[in-house]
């Protein structure tokens, strides 16, 4: 589970370009939406698009990315649940 | 019918143009083919979370934009008008590549939201909440010229009365690897200071973004008046004295009334004969200038011409290394600026000392 959510703050800050951020200042707990790491709805788009990419996960519903994406251990919980690869 | 005045520069090239309280003071030499903009400081200028998204293109005419607006002391605009000839290569590129890469699957929206040729007109409205006229040009290498020809007819016609005009255009690798493929592109790496001496085809490609306030209200610290500009797709090469004669003649000026002549040569040996024509012909008893061994060929490399124009304007001073011939006028008052590009897109643009 540490790796994945290693590889999750990963993939956040370089696919999403998080410019004066590192993986070491994302907390597996911080909201990533919003007032915490200040993601937007452009971001939930990218990180939908990650999801079926890289784990073989298809959102469907946007609207249930607002859930899946709170924080970085609900995402590495959501991924290792249903991940296909 | 009111004149326009060009109230402030905004420049970012491959040269410190950023610095307004500057005129090429200090030459950045190269010797290569492709030369990239320096590169201001863009956090000074953008916050971090709304520059993330932005390709160098798009910091590029943001950043020109609000040093133009600054000095101008303006908060915002009537319009935003822009001309790229190519827009955001770096982010089309981008998308075109995964298209390809991921089988047409998995497309993120970034990389496709940033490609559209107006992003960097819709950046710069966002950043200032500007919701007037909002317009992009993509003519080729009159894309800056058009733009201007479009802020010049509304602002003459009091439409508006400040108008945010500039030309903005990026490197990408890949498109380059393929103008160098075609010749567009020198095979060799040239020289700053022997742009012209290279005599073989193509040109050195580079990138940057020059935008300029533009109003029908002059102020203390305008730069120089638009008093004509004119642009042409397709001349014979032996017309181009004609033309510029006809275009003068239209402004009631001749060959005499202008002091400085600012040509855009690029060095290519088959295409620099329009320019030759003119520096050689009409026009040698002109003092001449010329500007792209210092900031490269692009589509609105024009624009940076008439930054260098309404500099040497404003300041009365002409920097050394633009001087193409050793005549020199007593004053400058009137300048007539002349580009083109691989033998098409002409243009011709006329200002005034105000």
């Amino acid at each position: 589970m540490d790796t994945l959510k290693q590889e999750l703050k990963e993939n956040i800050v370089e696919q999403l370009n998080l410019e004066d951020i590192s993986v070491d200042d994302i907390d597996d707990n911080d909201i990533l939406f919003g007032e915490g790491l200040g993601l937007d709805s452009i971001d939930a788009l990218e990180l939908i698009v990650m999801l079926d990419k890289n784990y073989g996960i298809k959102l469907t519903d946007p609207k249930e990315g607002r859930a899946i994406f709170e924080s970085i251990n609900v995402m590495a919980k959501y991924i290792s649940e249903n991940r296909t690869k | 019918m009111r004149a326009v005045y060009i109230n402030s520069v905004g420049s970012i090239s491959s040269q410190k143009t950023f610095d307004n309280s500057q005129f090429l003071d200090e030459i950045v030499s190269y010797e290569d083919n492709i030369i990239l903009a320096v590169d201001p400081n863009y956090k000074d200028y953008i916050a971090p979370a709304n520059s993330r998204r932005m390709a160098k293109g798009i910091k590029m005419g943001v950043v020109a934009s609000k040093i133009a607006l600054k000095e101008a002391n303006l908060d915002n605009v009537d319009a935003i008008i822009t001309g790229t000839g190519m827009g955001c290569l770096k982010d089309s590129k981008k998308f075109l590549s995964a298209i390809i890469d991921n089988d047409e699957q998995f497309l993120t929206p970034t990389s496709f939201i940033q490609s559209t040729h107006n992003t960097v007109g819709g950046q710069i409205a966002l950043g200032l909440k500007c919701k007037g006229y909002n317009f992009t040009y993509v003519h080729a290498s009159v894309s800056f010229e058009s733009a201007v020809l479009d802020a010049k007819l509304m602002l003459e016609n009091n439409e508006a009365s400040s108008v945010l005009v500039g030309g903005v255009d990026e490197i990408e690798e890949y498109t380059c690897t393929l103008h160098k493929l075609i010749n567009h592109i020198k095979e060799e790496k040239v020289n700053t200071t022997d742009l012209l001496g290279s005599k073989t085809k193509g040109a050195v490609f580079s990138e940057g973004a020059n935008f300029f306030v533009l109003s029908n209200i002059k102020q203390d610290s305008s730069y120089a008046q638009i008093v004509a500009i004119s642009t042409y797709n397709t001349i014979k090469s032996t017309n181009i004295t004609d033309l510029a004669g006809t275009f003068l003649k239209e402004n009631d000026l001749d060959i005499e009334a202008i002091d400085l002549l600012v040509l855009g040569n690029n060095g290519d040996v088959t295409y620099d004969s329009f320019y030759n024509e003119l520096s050689c012909g009409v026009f040698n008893k002109t003092q001449q200038v010329y500007y792209k061994h210092l900031c490269g060929e692009f589509n609105t490399a024009s624009s940076f011409g008439v930054w260098l124009a309404s500099k040497i304007l404003k300041t009365q001073k002409l920097p050394e290394v633009t001087k193409l011939n050793d005549i020199r006028a007593s004053n400058y008052n009137t300048i007539l600026l002349y580009n083109q590009y691989r033998g098409e897109n002409h243009s011709f643009t006329l200002l005034r000392k105000c």
